[in-house]
C-alpha cells in the first residue's frame, strides 16, 4: 500500500454557523411549535419590559417624591377624583401606579428567580459532577443528603434558610440582604434535582472511551470533570433549569406572599399580590388581579417553554 | 536483543468480591520490543484488557494489581504514585480503544482533542501544537487534514474516527501504543486499513504495539508474536507463525481449529467444547483441563508450567514435525 486511498471527500464548510443553526431540526420544530412561540414571545415581552422598566414606567414608585397619596386607589382608566390623574392598571392605596410598580417587581421577581436558578445549578452541577465523577464515600455524603432535603418540602426548606439568615444578619441590614437572602434561600433548596440529574449523566459519560482517554494522557480529575464531561451533560441542566425558573419564580412569590420575602420597599410580584389581597373585599380588585396576572403569565409561559424545550432535546419523545 | 519497550513480570490482577477474590489475570509475563507488534488474544473474559489496563494504570478498583513488576523503557511503573503515572503514561503510552463511537469527545473539535494531549505533555506552543496535530493526521491518512481540525467526531466515518484515535495516540509521540480491539467496531473492508496503518506506523516510527484482539485474522496480519491468553494465565506466547502453524498448547490448537478457512469447504466449523470457566470457578490445576482433549489426571491437581517464551502452559504440549 503507498498511499491510503482517498475515501471520503472533505465536507466543504460554505455556510455560515448562523445558518447552519437555522436549518437544524431544534430550530425547524421551534417553528412548528405554536406554542413555543407563543410563549417565547410572551417571555420576551416580559423580560424586556421589566429590564427596561425605567424607561416604560410612567412613574418611578419609589420614589416617594413623585407619589401624590391623593392619587390611592385610583381605579383602572378612570380619572382620579381629586387629581384627574388617569392610571392605565388603576393605583394602590398609597397612589403608586400599579402598571409601574408590577414592572419593577418583575424586575426584582426575574432577578431573584434567574440568580436563584444559576445558583442552584452551579451548586447542582459541581456536587453532581463530584459526586458521579468520584464516586465512593463523597458520593454517598453528598446524595443522602440530597435525598434527605428531597423528604421536606422545598418552600419549607427555603422558608427555614431564609429565617435562619435573617436571623443572623443584623437588623439594620435585613431590608438591603433580603433578596440575597432570597436568591440563597430558594437556591439551597433547588439544587438537589440537578445535582441528580448531574450525577447520572456523569456516570454515563464517565464509562465512555474518551473519559479513559483523558485520563490516560494525565489530565487532572478537574480538567477532565470541566472540559469533557460538563459539556457534555448539560442539555439536561438546561431543561431543568428552565422548568426551575418557573419555580423559583413561583417560590420567591410564595416566600413573599407569606410576608418572608421581599421587602414593601422593593416589592416583587409576590409582595404586590400580599399587598393587593387586603384590599380585594373592599372592592379594590385592580391592586391584587394585575400582578397575579402577570405572574401567571410569566409563570406559565417560562414552564411551557421548558416543557418544549424537554420534548425538543430528547430524541426519544420526538 | 534490544531492551524491550514493556516488560511484564508475573503480573497478576486481582478483584476482591463478596465470594471471595478472583483473579482476571494471573502471573502473566511478556516483553514487547521496541517496533514489535505483540497480538495479545482470547476469549472475552480472558484477562487481555484487563492486563492492558493494568499497564497504563486505569484499573478501576476495587481491582488492583496484587504481584508482579511492570517496566516501561527501564523505569517500573506499577508502584509509582498517580501523579508521576499521569506525567508518565499519556507521554509514553498511547492507547487506541475500540469504539470509535466514545473514544472521541462528541463536543470538541478534533484538533482541540489532539492539541489537548500535546500541550499537556510536551513544552511547545498552541500553533506548534497544531503543525504536529495537523502532520499527525496525515501521517494516519486523513485527507485535508489542516481543514479537518475544526471537524467534530460526528462530521467522519467510523474508520475515519478511528484513524483520528490513532492520530491522536500518536501526536505524543509515545514508545508503546496499547490498542484495544481497534478494528472490532468497524467494516471488514476498513479493518484491513486500520491494521495496515498499525503495522505501517510501527515500522516507521519503531513504536511498540500491544495489540489486543479476539480477532485471529487481525493477528495473523499485524503481530510479529503473539499472546494466547486463557482464563487470566498466559497459555502460549511466541512468534505468530509457529503459534498459528504448529501451536503447542492444546487450547491454542483448538482455537486455530475453529477458525473458518474458506479451503475447508462447507464442514462444520469445530469449536471446543463447553466454554471459559468464570474466574470464581477455574478448576483446579489447569484452567483449561475440562475442556481440553488430552487432559490426563496431572493436569487436574497440577496448574503445569508458567507459561514463557516459546513454552506452552501444559503438561503435555503438542508436538509437531516440522513440515516446512
Amino acid at each position: 500500500m503507498t498511499d491510503t486511498p482517498n475515501l471520503e471527500k472533505t465536507p466543504v464548510r460554505d455556510k455560515s454557523r448562523f445558518a447552519v443553526a437555522m436549518e437544524s431540526d431544534f430550530v425547524y420544530a421551534f417553528k412548528r411549535s405554536p406554542v413555543a412561540i407563543v410563549s417565547t414571545v410572551v417571555v420576551l415581552i416580559l423580560v424586556l419590559s421589566a429590564v427596561f422598566a425605567p424607561l416604560i414606567a410612567p412613574t418611578n414608585p419609589f420614589d416617594p417624591a413623585s407619589l401624590n397619596l391623593m392619587n390611592g386607589f385610583t381605579a383602572p382608566m378612570e380619572p382620579n377624583a381629586f387629581t384627574g390623574d388617569t392610571f392605565l392598571l388603576g393605583t394602590d392605596d398609597q397612589g403608586r401606579d400599579v402598571f409601574s410598580t408590577i414592572l419593577y417587581g418583575m424586575r426584582i421577581s426575574l432577578f431573584v428567580g434567574v440568580a436563584a436558578v444559576l445558583f442552584a445549578m452551579v451548586l447542582g452541577i459541581t456536587l453532581g459532577l463530584i459526586s458521579g465523577y468520584f464516586g465512593g464515600w463523597t458520593e454517598t455524603i453528598i446524595m443522602r443528603t440530597a435525598d434527605v432535603q428531597l423528604t421536606f418540602p422545598s418552600i419549607l426548606v427555603a422558608m427555614l434558610i431564609f429565617g435562619i439568615a435573617k436571623g443572623v444578619t443584623p437588623v439594620e441590614y435585613r431590608d438591603q440582604m433580603a433578596i440575597w437572602v432570597l436568591i440563597l434561600a430558594i437556591g439551597l433548596s433547588d439544587w438537589v434535582q440537578f445535582a441528580r440529574v448531574v450525577r447520572s449523566a456523569t456516570l454515563v459519560e464517565k464509562s465512555k472511551d474518551y473519559v479513559a482517554a483523558a485520563r490516560l494522557i494525565g489530565r487532572k480529575p478537574g480538567a477532565i470533570m470541566l472540559r469533557h464531561i460538563l459539556p457534555n451533560v448539560l442539555s439536561p441542566v438546561l431543561v431543568i433549569a428552565t422548568i426551575s425558573l418557573a419555580l423559583a419564580i413561583i417560590a420567591e412569590a410564595t416566600l413573599s406572599f407569606l410576608g418572608v420575602g421581599a421587602p414593601p420597599t422593593q416589592p416583587s410580584l409576590g409582595t404586590l399580590i400580599r399587598i393587593g389581597q387586603g384590599f380585594l373585599f373592599s372592592g379594590e380588585w385592580w391592586i391584587l388581579l394585575f400582578p397575579a396576572v402577570t405572574l401567571l403569565a410569566l409563570a406559565l409561559s417560562v414552564n411551557l417553554l421548558g416543557d418544549w424545550l424537554r420534548d425538543a432535546l430528547n430524541p426519544r419523545l420526538r | 536483543m534490544t531492551e524491550p519497550v514493556l516488560s511484564i513480570r508475573d503480573l497478576s490482577v486481582e478483584i476482591p468480591t463478596r465470594k471471595g477474590v478472583v483473579c482476571p489475570v494471573d502471573s502473566v509475563s511478556y516483553d514487547i520490543a521496541p517496533g514489535e507488534i505483540l497480538g495479545v488474544v482470547g476469549e472475552s473474559g480472558a484477562g487481555k484488557s484487563m492486563a492492558g489496563n493494568a499497564v497504563i494504570g486505569l484499573l478501576n478498583p476495587p481491582a488492583r494489581i496484587a504481584k508482579g513488576e511492570i517496566w516501561l523503557n527501564g523505569t517500573r511503573i506499577d508502584q509509582l504514585s498517580g501523579d508521576a503515572m499521569r506525567r508518565l503514561r499519556g507521554k509514553e503510552i498511547g492507547m487506541v480503544f475500540q469504539d470509535p463511537l466514545t473514544s472521541l469527545n462528541p463536543l470538541l473539535q478534533i484538533g482541540d482533542q489532539l492539541t489537548e494531549t500535546m500541550l499537556t505533555h510536551l513544552d511547545i506552543s498552541r500553533s506548534e501544537a497544531e503543525k504536529r496535530a495537523i502532520a499527525a493526521l496525515q501521517e494516519v491518512g486523513i485527507p485535508g487534514a489542516a481543514d479537518r481540525l475544526n471537524s467534530y467526531p460526528h462530521e467522519f466515518s467510523g474508520g475515519m474516527r478511528q484513524r483520528v484515535v490513532i492520530a491522536l495516540a500518536l501526536c505524543a509521540e509515545p514508545s508503546l501504543i496499547i490498542a484495544d480491539e481497534p478494528t472490532t467496531a468497524l467494516d471488514v473492508s476498513v479493518q484491513a486499513q486500520i491494521v495496515a496503518l498499525l503495522k505501517k506506523l510501527c515500522r516507521e516510527r519503531g513504536t511498540a504495539i500491544m495489540l489486543i484482539t479476539h480477532d485471529m485474522g487481525v493477528i495473523a496480519e499485524a503481530a510479529d508474536r503473539v499472546a494466547v491468553m486463557y482464563a487470566g494465565r498466559l497459555a502460549e506466547l511466541g512468534p505468530v507463525r509457529e503459534i498459528l502453524t504448529s501451536p503447542s498448547h492444546p487450547y491454542t490448537d483448538g482455537l486455530m481449529a475453529s477458525t473458518p478457512l474458506a479451503s475447508r469447504g462447507k464442514s462444520r466449523l469445530h469449536q471446543i467444547p463447553g466454554s471459559m470457566p468464570r474466574l470464581n470457578a477455574i478448576p483446579d490445576g489447569c484452567a483449561f483441563n475440562p475442556r481440553c482433549p488430552y487432559a490426563a489426571d496431572k493436569c487436574r491437581h497440577d496448574p503445569g508450567p508458567q507459561g514463557v517464551e516459546g513454552r506452552a502452559a501444559c503438561w503435555f504440549p503438542i508436538v509437531r514435525e516440522r513440515t516446512a
